[in-house]
């Protein structure tokens, strides 16, 4: 069974191939993304970060989510030596660790409630679980980055189990994603990363910061134990960690 | 790690030929405060000398070299006309897991044009336009609220 629901800003899909799936785990774990989107979106001018960012609650008065939250963006910064940074122009802006935390609570969702193969995917970033309905790994295709989305292009396939795939990236209509480093300097050497991580949390926290640092991007990923990436550059040169090949599922090409 | 050694030793080797080049041509590397010809170091503290192998004695500094991680600088110490001892000065260290790197060589990443590939998969993952979209249309709606 699947469904797609917008939130967050984006798609988000989850199939359970599990038999014993109803309609109402779907409600559970969705009503969870909109708890989660009430809380941290910097859009709606009610959520708790919006609140924050405007000096109406005091820190010792933060929810235990989001102060778990900042927790971790700070452990993370300090990982990446800066190049993961929620400080934005605007405020705070936690949503590139927020969105794989939020999807790696869902599925933890799922499995406490019994299910064991499915996948949920948010704009790209996707937790995997157990078998697809083949009774296979998932397998799951990186987009081309230069093409429309409507094309849905697919430049290379991996087969994983148990694991968290993001992808970071620009798209056609230009960069978003600027290195916090140099606040004036849009990133665009590379166009895409994608990780593969134990988990999804951890695979969208290395992914976001990661991406910021250009062609060097790789060489972090490299560097991460249990981490493998795929990063293409604005050139559609590919680079990939020694490990990644694992995970490749050979294809005939179109 | 031993891929670094070999580069480390590579680039020590260089500095180590340059150094001899000019030992015996009489040229003084800028980074050394030594007038031509007057057989001495003004960093050692050891007796001067000039040995048959050409090194002179002393503290020499290499040039800054670009690693791929960070910069590599390295002095060799001379004493007796040997190489007694190489110090790093600068090694690349600005990088999370620091230590892992440096016990590292630089990695060679295999890289291959994009092609398209058959798309017979279950996920697509890949960077999205639609939270972008979502923030622009936001700003329209908002805009003719006002």
């Amino acid at each position: 069974m699947k469904q797609t629901r917008l939130l967050m800003g984006m798609p988000i899909s989850i199939e359970i191939i599990d038999k014993s799936v109803d309609e109402k785990i779907f409600d559970v774990v969705y009503d969870y993304f909109k708890y989660i989107d009430n809380k941290f979106s910097v859009y709606k001018n009610d959520s708790e970060i919006s609140q924050i960012n405007q000096n109406k609650i005091l820190e010792k008065d933060y929810s235990k989510d989001m102060k778990q939250v900042l927790k971790f963006c700070e452990q993370t910064r300090k990982q990446t030596n800066g190049f993961f940074n929620i400080q934005k122009d605007i405020g705070i802006d936690p949503s590139g660790l927020v969105k794989g935390w939020a999807i790696f609570n869902g599925a933890k969702l799922l499995k406490k409630n019994g299910f064991e193969n499915f996948y949920i995917e948010a704009g790209g970033d996707i937790q995997v679980s157990g078998k697809n309905l083949d009774k296979e790994n998932w397998r799951i295709g990186i987009r081309n980055p230069f093409k429309e989305f409507k094309e849905n292009e697919i430049v290379k396939v991996i087969s994983v189990f148990n694991k968290g795939v993001a992808t970071s990236g620009t798209y056609l209509r230009g960069a978003h994603i600027y290195n916090p480093k140099d606040r004036n300097k849009k990133v665009d050497e590379i166009v895409s990363l994608t990780v593969i991580g134990s988990n999804i949390y951890e695979a969208d926290r290395f992914a976001t910061a990661a991406f910021a640092m250009g062609q060097k991007a790789i060489l972090f990923v490299e560097g991460l134990n249990g981490f493998e990436g795929y990063q293409i550059d604005k050139n559609g040169i590919a680079t990939f960690t020694s490990g990644f090949n694992k995970f490749i599922l050979e294809n005939e090409k179109n | 790690m031993k891929k670094f050694l070999v580069s480390a030793f590579v680039f020590i080797t260089f500095v180590i030929y340059s150094l001899h080049q000019r030992v015996a041509s009489n040229v003084i590397s800028p980074t050394v405060s030594q007038t031509p010809n007057s057989g001495s170091s003004s960093t050692t503290t050891t007796q001067p000398s000039t040995s048959t192998t050409g090194f002179k004695d002393g503290q020499y500094t290499g040039d800054i070299v670009d690693a791929y991680y960070g910069n590599v600088q390295v002095k060799a110490i001379i004493s007796g006309g040997k190489i007694t001892d190489i110090q790093f000065l600068d090694y690349p260290r600005d990088r999370q897991q620091s230590n892992y790197i440096n016990s590292q060589a630089t990695p060679m990443l295999r890289t291959e044009a994009i092609q398209a590939q058959s798309a017979n998969v279950d996920i697509i993952s890949g960077a999205t336009a639609t939270s972008q979209a979502f923030i622009q249309s936001l700003g329209f709606a908002l805009a003719k609220a006002k």
